[in-house]
């Protein structure tokens, strides 16, 4: 048997299968091809890591992974309050959809600034793309590169934040802008969940 | 309210008005692919081109041609091509033709154009993200164009850009520089391009059919864009990953594809930790999918036309889709093949040696159905037909060589050897270029209202076919004796010179071939002016675009909602009044 109502009806045209707008469905797709973007980033750093013998392991935990978990602590938030964002969204409520909107963003921007800080220690401590005091050039090189990346989709995603709450707020904007919006920063904030425990937990130095 | 939302789910939008909006800048699924089919032409131009120059530097190595030194004074010396720049234009010849040609035109130039009609939809989901698509593959385009001016000339590497090669930089030789550095930008601007247009087929394929076009109602060959665009989607943003690392490589000084103790120029480098066949495994993942991105399309494509020139439904149509699926998915786990010769372990050889071969089965399957489609059929030898029967003959020529290829013990012979460019031109090149050839002639009178020139269509085809056989089965012969491909010259080689007037025979082949498709360009632009005038439904076929007029207006069904009531391909249907039904004729009563 096919499965209810609605749903199997639509597979034969004339509406849309997953009950989702065009926008809704269209951002689904680039998630997933943008995850594959990543996922050849992340396995090509593994593989890098895999294959050489002096992959430094340079992290204590205090005060560099203490560090990253607050950054990681900041991203999780500003998934919360995404969330919050698009449940007032989906009452009607734009004000609070804004509010929450803009905290979002300003959980994103701290954690791009604790970010951009945390770049400046490891080049302070000798850390280059093609060279580090400690062993394999890849390990600087994979750093960079995977959070350069990621870097970019945050920024990327506080403006795109900004659009949706600017729009929200004059009521150009709908719900399904606002959840397609969330979509995005949740999973900006699920590829951090991949980065922090392979760039930095799998290199703690081990006392 | 949200007015920004509802535009773009409302029917019959009004046509723009003006030049620009109209035919540059347009958002109207069927101008775009238009333009892509046009961006196709001059990319097949300039490829062709190319190629024949490549020809001349083979055939007869040591003569001299002032006219090219005139218009090439760096590559020419003395009217003799230099082999660094023999290899710059077999690396611009596959890489444009590639991805500008073989890319772009069957899916995102006919699936743009007949997709939405043939689903009964009146655009794509994002008509404004297919335009920026559009001009993105354009600035792809320019950039690799660019790459052909700048100090140092064109990237030598190969449409495949191996490093070390391509990773090291302007030390490794001329067009490493910036030339190969705008050749990665190029190929990664047309990643975002293409993985964009394969997210917009899939939310119209999925979002946007007519009431009653169920799933297995679809044409083939929306199945097949459908398919081939999941697989762009997924092969694409690999190769971009990799082409940020292969950027890194060379700008940021990173060494993910540079391995320790190298010597370049003399040089001792200082890379260390990486490895050149990281790039091969990020490259195959994506470029084997590639190749059936490319040959995808002309599947559905050459289902559709033989089905409608046989006069009798497609043979196993659920097999068919099946088909398109498994290939689809397998070649997503085969991409080791590529790499037998660049030292992998035997029992990960024999992996992906067994894979690959079982993409043999689905092959299978399609061409068996392609014959038993045929047979017994009231076949009607139309130029679009020939074409399509040329897919057929080109897909099981370089099938079966591609069985060889998949041995690991066979192909570390033939690996790098003329065997394996006899293999991927017949299969991906010609079958791929002729379902092009196929699609152009079938759907002409749709677009343009005209028919193209049956008989100047059936004297290019002959021509063609006995020209482009005559290049590529040779070919495999090279191979066998041991010719290496990307070599400016064979004549230094004792073994091969026996061989040399193979290559000259190649040589004049292929200037037939190329002399030949003036015949089409002819075709071409006369037919648009002066052809034969074709009424609504062309060919007596079956499925949407038939339904409407040609050409179409711009929101492709005007006043007519379109509701589907049958499969596509119901032709010589017993006790019907014609041979065909279209697809959106109702039930009779009490029928079936
Ligand atoms: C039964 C089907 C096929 C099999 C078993 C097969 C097998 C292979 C193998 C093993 C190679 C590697 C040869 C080498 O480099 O030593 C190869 C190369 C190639 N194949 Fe196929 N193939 C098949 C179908 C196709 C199709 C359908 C296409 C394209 C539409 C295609 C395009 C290519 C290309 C482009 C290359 C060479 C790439 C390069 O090195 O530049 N093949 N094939
Ligand atoms: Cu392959």
């Amino acid at each position: 048997m096919m499965n209810s109502g609605l749903a199997s009806e639509n597979w034969n045209g004339g509406g849309s299968p997953y009950a989702v707008g065009h926008k809704k469905l269209g951002m689904w797709l680039f998630l997933v091809s943008d995850s594959l973007t990543f996922g050849s980033l992340l396995i090509s750093c593994m593989y890098a890591r895999t294959a050489s013998s002096n992959w430094p392991t340079p992290f204590p935990m205090w005060p560099s992974i203490a560090f990253a978990s607050l950054m990681t602590f900041c991203l999780l938030t500003s998934s919360l309050t995404m969330a919050f964002a698009v449940a007032a969204s989906k009452r009607g409520d734009r004000a609070a959809a804004v509010k929450f909107i803009l905290l979002t963003i300003l959980g994103g921007v701290a954690f791009l600034v604790l970010h951009a800080r945390e770049w400046l220690h490891l080049i302070d401590e000798g850390v280059r793309p093609w060279s580090n005091p400690w062993g394999s050039p890849l390990f600087g090189a994979s750093f960079f590169g995977l959070t350069g990346l990621h870097m970019f989709h945050v920024f990327s995603g506080v403006v795109y934040l900004g659009v949706i709450a600017l729009g929200t707020r004059n009521g150009k904007r709908s719900h399904e802008d606002v959840e397609v919006c969330g979509l995005y920063w949740h999973f900006v904030d699920l590829v951090w969940m991949f980065i922090f425990p392979l760039i930095y937990l799998m290199s703690v130095s081990p006392k | 309210m949200s007015s920004h939302a509802s535009t773009s789910h409302s029917t019959g939008h009004a046509a723009p008005q003006g030049f620009i909006r109209k035919y540059v800048f347009s958002t109207d699924h069927k101008v775009i692919g238009i333009q892509y089919i046009f961006l196709g032409l001059f990319s097949a131009i300039l490829g062709t081109a190319l190629s024949m120059m490549m020809r001349l530097r083979l055939a007869w190595p040591g003569s001299q041609f002032p006219l090219l030194e005139h218009i090439f004074p760096t590559g020419f010396p003395g009217g003799v091509m230099s082999p660094e720049f023999y290899l710059a234009v077999l690396t611009i010849h596959g890489t444009i033709m590639v991805f500008f040609l073989l890319t772009t035109v069957p899916l995102s130039g006919f699936g743009n154009y007949i997709l939405p009609i043939q689903i009964g939809a009146r655009d794509m989901a994002f008509p404004v993200l297919n335009m920026l698509s559009y001009w993105t593959t354009v600035v792809a385009l320019m950039v690799l164009m660019a790459s052909m001016f700048v100090e140092g000339g064109a990237p030598i590497s190969g449409w495949t850009a191996y490093p070390p090669l391509s990773a090291l930089g302007k030390i490794a030789g001329p067009g490493l520089g910036a030339g190969q550095t705008l050749w990665i930008a190029s190929i990664a601007i047309f990643c975002l391009a293409s993985l964009l247009t394969a997210l917009n087929f899939i939310t119209t394929t999925l979002n946007m059919r007519a009431a009653g076009m169920s799933l297995m109602r679809m044409p083939l060959t929306v199945w097949a864009w459908f398919t081939a665009s999941t697989v762009a989607l997924l092969a694409f943003p690999v190769l971009l990953g990799g082409g940020i690392l292969l950027l890194l490589d060379r700008l940021a000084g990173t060494s993910f594809f540079l391995a320790s103790g190298m010597v370049v120029s003399g040089k001792v480098m200082t890379n260390s930790g990486g490895s050149p066949i990281l790039w091969q495994h990020l490259f195959w993942f994506f470029g084997h999918p590639e190749v059936y991105i490319i040959i995808l399309p002309g599947m559905g494509i050459t289902s559709h036309i033989i089905s409608t020139f046989s006069r009798k439904p497609i043979f196993a149509y659920k097999a068919m889709v099946a088909a398109i699926f498994a290939i689809g998915f397998i070649g997503f786990i085969v991409w080791g093949h590529h790499m037998f010769a660049s030292g992998m372990s035997p029992l990960v050889g024999m992996v992906f040696s067994v894979l690959t071969l079982t993409v043999g089965v689905p092959s299978a399957i399609k061409v068996f159905n392609w014959l038993a489609t045929l047979w017994g059929g009231h076949i009607r030898c139309t130029a679009s037909m020939l074409y399509a029967l040329g897919f057929v003959s080109f897909f099981v020529t370089g099938g079966v060589t591609g069985l060889l290829l998949a041995q690991p013990a066979i192909d570390v012979y033939f690996h790098d050897t003329y065997f394996v460019v006899a293999h991927f031109h017949i299969i991906m090149g010609l079958a791929a270029v002729f379902s092009i050839f196929a699609a152009l002639h079938f759907w002409f009178p749709k677009m343009f209202g005209r028919y193209m020139s049956e008989t100047l269509g059936k004297v290019h085809f002959w021509i063609t076919i006995t020209g482009v056989y005559s290049i590529f089965i040779p070919m495999h012969f090279l191979g066998m004796a041991g010719a290496p491909r990307r070599y400016a010259q064979f004549t230094e080689f004792a073994y091969l010179s026996k061989l040399q007037p193979l290559t000259i025979h190649i040589s004049w082949a292929a200037f037939v071939v190329g002399a030949a498709q003036l015949i089409l360009l002819f075709n071409i632009f006369r037919s648009m002016r002066w052809g034969k005038r074709a009424p609504d439904n062309a060919w007596e076929a079956t499925t949407l675009e038939w339904v409407i007029p040609s050409p179409p207006p711009h929101d492709n069904f005007g006043d007519m909602e379109p509701v589907v009531y049958r499969g596509p391909y119901e032709f010589s249907v017993p006790g019907a009044k014609a041979d065909f039904i279209l697809q959106t004729e109702q039930e009779v009563e009490g029928g079936e």
